[in-house]
């Protein structure tokens, strides 16, 4: 187990560095780091299916914001009520924090999980579906619901960028009409 | 400068390019295939389809990429992709309820098992691969309009 | 119990960079954080001490394996927080082009 601490460590100093840096195309590769780290994790506690999908995901995500940040970063710096904002942050996360781990004395322990559900799931899902992937027999027959229910927010989000980025019918002095519709 | 822009990256990305981007796009497909039997499924492989896309679209510009999957293709390929999904699960009305797993269910490690979970998975692949390059192309193509007006 | 810890300190990191910066970029990169955050403590939560993948095989008969109903939820979450951080990257893109900076105590009209 002590992989698995290593790599959360480098994931808290990769956040850390990410945060700090004045130039944003530094941030973004750090974050990019973050990410990677996150897909060994996965590995390492026995979920590959998630690992996939995250490493795949956090490369496109990583493309999109570099394509948006390029040629635009302009540093910057504090200025004025510093330290109260400081403060007062501060004072907040050290709240939530307190909170928290008074509400994680009632998960069960790190590796014993309770799975009431779950047990169901593992004997019967062979017999019930076919599929040797359990994880794919959860999300496409036990939860399909689940599934419908993302492919319509995706259909939303998609809908969404393309009518922010739209531009019909704005016209200025000099300016031509571009239509830019799909 | 925006015209070097719009033509693509050096000769040896495009030499590389050409070689590998219809591995990716294959190995893509083989993923959503294998959903039901290996790690995987419809939503890694559809991400993976749209980033072969994305490839070729980085390496040689915008007019080559735009001419392999043009914009009406994209999006008759997304809508194909939701109501493929929605008519699988309407069907298993005949059935009994809502989503019912109707076909028959093969033996267990081969390809044509599983009932209606291989279709789910082309299905997805197909909404979130066209979606995701979609929302690609049209983020780097507000971009070029504002270098050209610069 | 410390490795809740160092995932609940992962999530402060990012939350800390949602509150304090002054860069719309940096703030989404916050929200990124976080949300890798939540989706590493989902699949710890359902980890078993010497378990398998929930993958069954052929040849050999596996009787421990760990939990497979927040993978799959995390799977989804996966996807869905792409598309809203594409979103996100669209508005301050626009915000852009109307402004002309990235710093959101410019950011003042409430109107147009």
């Amino acid at each position: 187990m002590i992989e698995l601490y290593v790599l959360l460590i480098f994931m808290i100093i990769g956040a850390i560095v990410a945060i700090e840096m004045k130039d944003l195309l530094s941030s973004v590769i750090a974050v990019g780091a973050v990410g990677l780290g996150l897909s060994i994790v996965l590995l390492i506690l026995k979920a590959p299916d998630v690992a996939i999908t995250q490493l795949v995901v956090e490369i496109l995500c990583l493309i999109i914001l570099i394509r948006a940040t390029l040629k635009k970063d302009l540093p910057f710096s504090t200025t004025g009520r510093w330290l109260l904002n400081s403060l007062i942050t501060t004072g907040f996360i050290v709240v939530f924090l307190f909170v928290a781990i008074k509400a994680f004395k009632d998960l069960p322990e790190f590796g014993y999980p309770i799975m009431r559900v779950a047990n169901t799931y593992l004997k019967e899902g062979l017999v019930k579906t076919g599929a040797s992937n359990l994880v794919a027999s959860v999300i496409l027959d036990f939860r399909a619901y689940d599934t419908l229910g993302e492919a319509t927010v995706l259909f939303t989000a998609v809908i969404g960028v393309l009518a922010i980025i739209r531009r019909i019918g704005r016209k200025k002095k000099d300016e031509v009409v571009e239509e830019d519709d799909e | 400068m925006s015209k070097e822009h719009d033509k693509g990256m050096s000769l040896i990305v495009k030499v590389i390019t050409r070689l590998t981007v219809g591995l990716i796009l294959l190995y893509g497909i083989y993923i959503v295939l294998h959903g039901h039997v290996s790690p995987g499924g419809g939503f890694a492989g559809g991400v993976i389809i749209a980033l072969s896309f994305v490839h070729l679209f980085l390496a040689y510009g915008k007019d080559v990429a735009l001419k392999k999957l043009p914009k009406t293709a994209m999006s008759f390929f997304e809508s194909m992709g939701a109501i493929l999904f929605l008519s699988i699960a309407l069907l298993g009305f005949t059935g009994g309820y809502f989503f019912l797993n109707f076909i028959s269910k093969g033996e267990p490690f081969r390809l044509f098992s599983a009932g209606i979970i291989p279709l789910c998975n082309i299905a997805i692949s197909l909404k979130v691969g066209a979606g995701l390059f979609a929302i690609f192309v049209v983020l780097v193509l507000l971009k070029f309009e504002w270098e050209k007006k610069e | 119990m410390i490795i809740y810890l160092l995932c609940l300190i992962l999530f402060c990191c990012g939350l800390y960079c949602i509150l304090r910066k002054r860069n719309i970029i940096k703030i989404i990169l916050g929200i990124i954080i976080a949300e890798y955050a939540v989706n590493l403590f989902f699949i710890l939560v359902a980890y078993r001490m010497e378990g398998r993948s929930p993958i069954l095989s052929s040849e050999v008969e596996i009787v421990n394996m760990v939990d497979p109903l927040p993978q799959a939820l995390v799977l989804t979450a996966i996807v869905i927080g792409l598309a809203t951080t594409a979103l996100l990257v669209a508005l301050a893109m626009r915000i852009y082009e109307k402004y002309k900076t990235f710093d959101i105590t410019k950011i003042k009209e409430l109107r147009g």
